[in-house]
């Protein structure tokens, strides 16, 4: 049995991810990348739109969060309703969604309705109403969410640490506002941050499915038609501030919620790849990892432990999640900062990273299993800067990784002593 | 060779299926009873394997919840031959992903891998059918794992307490009133020996579905298959499981569930409803179809329109249907009300608009856009190999055949208005109901 397993482990190899991306360039000019896949008669389609929730200013946070709720509650001459039986009539599925650093949309239709949904998408980008009764009623969906994540510990603790960790820079700010502001925002303002949030020149567009370049970039075009060339500034980049130490912010109930950190690496940085390798070594959200090992398998302290490079357009940190009983958190933190230590000074081993190497340039080719998991990898590899031939090469930059790069990598990334904790919970053994 | 035969042999008793626009879909069984259902989907060098086995937490004896859940996490513990954790770090160092999940009616192994690695799946899955093995070095601290768990996924969630605790109120005897990952202070107490019992009582060939989805070829999967899973041995310890059935229902139960962490006030409503029938599904289409109407979309069902938009008094409604059970389906409806209205008038205006609908009757406008969603879906479904796979596998957990699964879309197709109406009068039986208010405290001492 043990023979045969080695026999396996022989036999792996990088795999390359089997994806044939075509640059489409539409008659007007606008740039995106296509996978074709013919086999079943639908499209899917993604756009990222960067800037987000940190173009707004800091009495307007929330304001592009609720504009793009709007956007598909009612456009040019439909009301909420109407907007939502026609795309229902289309069977197509239109999302919308404000993140901190971006507004995205993602669209499916059939290929039999590519043209009528393209013109329908193309009302809620370029002729969104903002009727009151509108506004109305999703600022107090939106304000009862708020108020929802204000009694959660895991969104009590991300934002506490951002707060801190980004002081003054809209990285530190809500994404989804705040009472205060949200209730303050009028028709005004979200017709404002639909002209800057939504604009031609800062889209990327991805593409999979049962289309061609020549189709798509004619969609792509009608689509467009309306869409104000230039939007919003972005702000300038966000320095990592938070000072080493714990905060702890008292929450009822039977665990604390631990967020860990701190400066971490841009992700136009060279060795941002190498980052991510050590990182999946230490923390990578999977079973197997130092951190799930050292804190579940043995000790059962959790019941999951992840540590992510937050490498986003404008700043960056390294951070790290858990939940855990109130009387384990003082055990939790020293392990913690024992981990990170020990990667501090020692780095990790050859056959950790021999094993990550493997794993990741087996796992790479997974991610692409359908157009709509097609598409925004599409989408999102454009806005991270990656050049269309990636997906060829990533898999022998992983392995071409040497032992000294990881650790020299590891010894810059990790520092025990800057190390910045938030608790959100009633911890015991710690004031 | 047996196993090519084998193989012939039960794609000509069973027949290819094909749906309307889909890759082929297989189901054979072997001779030690583990049935096999194989869907082919070549676009990606991607396949999808997973094993079912039919036992769940509602399968579990007294005093032991959690047992099933328990002994899915040991699974990974190793067996006679391989080392604890030696499972996912050999599913890792080929590249695959590998987790489990159980319900009340099964527990599933799953990996998602480079379709030339799925021989080594098979090899370690079958090992593990048979010779998992493992010592308090490993359970005890797993025990705390999953108490961690219940904290975290649980007890540190106010909606899922809620959930639980009505659930708890819905069944009177049945054990899907018990929560899958059981009641902490049972959990506490159990050990390495509980969960081998429960694994030599319910795991083995004879109680389990393989299923492999994605680019394979259909004659070698189901070789490979014979190869791997084919010399296991039946499970003589394994029975058809008897669980307590409900008692009639003679009173709506009500629950008001108080709790600072409550950020949004919400009515809750569970109704025990009928299943998926193997061979008639047309009882649950109806409901499906009735569910869909009601609460399908956050803009245009039937609630949504009416109390949110219409009439002001919700921030949302909302109608769903399960009947993916083998004993028991639910049918359930909630109204969040906004600020200013209170549940007990929230509660009233759902109960209306209910009514209201099933005297008036559907609208025929909105069951063709529903239809047309429907058949749509047919196709975005094929896109994602993983979720048939887990169709298929729920499926045949909970006694429906490959054919009650591929002509469920039929079944809803079938359905007509009049259909729905008449199902619908289920809802306004308040017996099989359990009514609750998740509801902050209303003092207002509560800052110290």
């Amino acid at each position: 049995m043990k023979r045969l397993i080695a026999i396996f482990i022989l036999a792996a190899f990088p795999l390359r991810a089997e994806v044939d991306i075509t640059q489409v360039t539409s008659p007007s000019g606008l740039n995106a990348w296509l996978v074709e896949e013919r086999s079943i008669p639908f499209v899917s389609l993604d756009l990222i739109f960067p800037g987000g929730a940190t173009l707004e200013s800091d009495e307007q946070a929330g304001v592009v969060n609720l504009m793009t709720a709007l956007l598909s509650d009612g456009a040019g001459d439909m009301d909420a309703q109407a907007f939502a039986a026609r795309s229902e009539e289309l069977a197509t599925r239109m999302s919308f969604n404000a993140g901190r650093d971006s507004v995205s949309v993602s669209v499916r239709f059939l290929t039999e309705d590519a043209e009528a949904v393209i013109d329908h998408l193309r009302l809620a980008l370029t002729e969104p109403r903002f009727d009151e009764d509108a506004i109305a009623r999703t600022r107090g969906q939106l304000l009862a969410q708020l108020r929802r994540d204000a009694l959660d510990p895991n969104t009590l603790a991300s934002r506490a640490f951002s707060s801190v960790a980004f002081d003054g820079h809209p990285y530190g700010r809500e994404t989804n506002g705040t009472p205060e502001t949200v209730g303050a925002l009028d028709r005004d303002a979200l017709v404002a941050a639909h002209q800057g949030a939504i604009a031609r020149d800062r889209v990327y567009i991805g593409a999979a499915g049962d289309i061609s370049a020549e189709d798509l970039g004619e969609l792509l075009d009608r689509l467009f038609e309306g869409i104000p060339e230039t939007g919003w500034d972005l702000p300038d980049h966000a320095e990592f501030l938070a000072e080493p130490g714990v905060e702890v912010i008292p929450f009822d109930g039977p665990q604390s919620v631990v967020a860990f950190g701190h400066a971490g690496i841009a992700r136009d940085d060279p060795e941002f790849l190498t980052a991510y390798v050590v990182n999946e070594i230490f923390g990578g959200g999977r079973f197997g990892t130092r951190l799930m090992r050292s804190l579940r398998e043995e000790r059962g302290l959790t019941y999951g432990i992840g540590a992510f490079l937050s490498s986003g357009a404008l700043g960056e940190s390294y951070q790290g999640r858990l939940s855990t009983d109130n009387d384990n958190v003082e055990i939790v933190l020293e392990l913690l900062r024992e981990e990170w230590a020990q990667m501090a000074n020692d780095g990790v081993t050859e056959e950790e990273l021999k094993r990550i190497q493997t794993y990741l340039t087996g796992a790479y080719p997974l991610r692409f299993d359908g157009n709509s998991s097609i598409a925004s990898i599409m989408a999102s590899m454009q806005y991270q800067g990656f050049d269309i031939d990636y997906v060829n090469r990533r898999n022998d930059m992983i392995s071409a990784l040497t032992l000294d790069e990881v650790n020299d990598l590891a010894f810059r990334l990790y520092d025990p002593d800057a190390l910045f904790f938030v608790i959100v919970g009633q911890p015991v053994g710690l004031n | 060779m047996f196993a090519r035969h084998l193989a012939f042999a039960a794609l000509l008793s069973l027949g290819w299926l094909y749906p309307a626009h889909a890759e082929p879909v297989t189901h054979a069984e072997l001779d030690n009873g583990l049935e096999v259902v194989v869907i082919e989907d070549r676009r990606a060098p991607v396949v999808v394997h997973m094993v079912w086995y039919r036992a769940g937490a509602a399968d579990e004896p007294p005093l032991k919840s959690g047992i099933a859940h328990f002994l899915e996490h040991l699974m990974f513990k190793g067996t006679d031959t391989r080392d604890p954790g030696e499972f996912s770090a050999m599913v890792e160092e080929n590249g695959g992903r590998d987790n489990a999940f159980v319900s009340w009616d099964y527990t599933g192994f799953f990996q998602r891998v480079a379709s030339d690695r799925l021989d080594l799946m098979m090899e370690m899955e079958a090992d593990r059918m048979q010779n998992l093995s493992f010592t308090e070095a490993e359970w005890l601290p797993e025990r705390g794992v999953i108490l961690e768990e219940r904290g975290q996924v649980l007890e540190s969630r106010v909606g899922a307490q809620f959930n639980e605790t009505m659930l708890a109120a819905l069944y009177k005897a049945h054990p899907y009133g018990t929560p899958i990952l059981g009641w902490r202070h049972e959990m506490e107490g159990l050990t390495g020996d509980d969960a081998m019992d429960f694994y030599n009582q319910h795991y083995g060939p004879n109680n389990a579905i393989l299923v492999i989805a994605g680019d394979v070829d259909t004659v070698e999967a189901l070789e490979m298959a014979q190869q791997y899973y084919g010399a296991i041995p039946a499970n003589p310890n394994v029975s058809e499981t008897t669980r307590p059935t409900e008692p009639p229902h003679l009173a709506e139960r009500r629950i008001v569930f108080e709790d600072s962490r409550v950020g949004t006030d919400y009515v809750s409503r569970m109704y025990l409803a009928p299943v998926r029938r193997s061979g008639d599904q047309s009882e649950a289409a109806a409901l499906q179809m009735l569910a869909a109407l009601l609460g399908g979309s956050s803009t245009t069902s039937v609630l949504e329109r009416r109390l949110n938009f219409d009439e002001g008094v919700a921030l949302s409604a909302w109608a769903s249907y399960n009947g993916m059970a083998r004993d028991y389906g639910m049918f359930s409806l909630g109204i969040a009300p906004v600020e200013g209205v209170s549940l007990e008038e929230g509660e009233a205006a759902l109960d209306r608009v209910v009514a209201e609908f099933l005297e008036e009757g559907v609208d025929t406008a909105q069951f063709e856009r529903v239809r047309r969603q429907l058949r749509a879906s047919e196709i975005y479904g094929l896109d994602d190999a993983q979720s048939r796979a887990r169709q298929f596998g729920v499926g045949l957990s909970i006694g429906l055949t490959v054919e009650d699964v591929e002509g469920w879309i039929d079944a809803l197709e079938a359905v007509t208005p009049e259909e729905v109406v008449a199902a619908g009068q289920m809802l306004l039986d308040r017996r099989n109901v359990v009514t609750g208010y998740l509801t902050a405290p209303q003092s207002t001492e509560l800052s110290q």
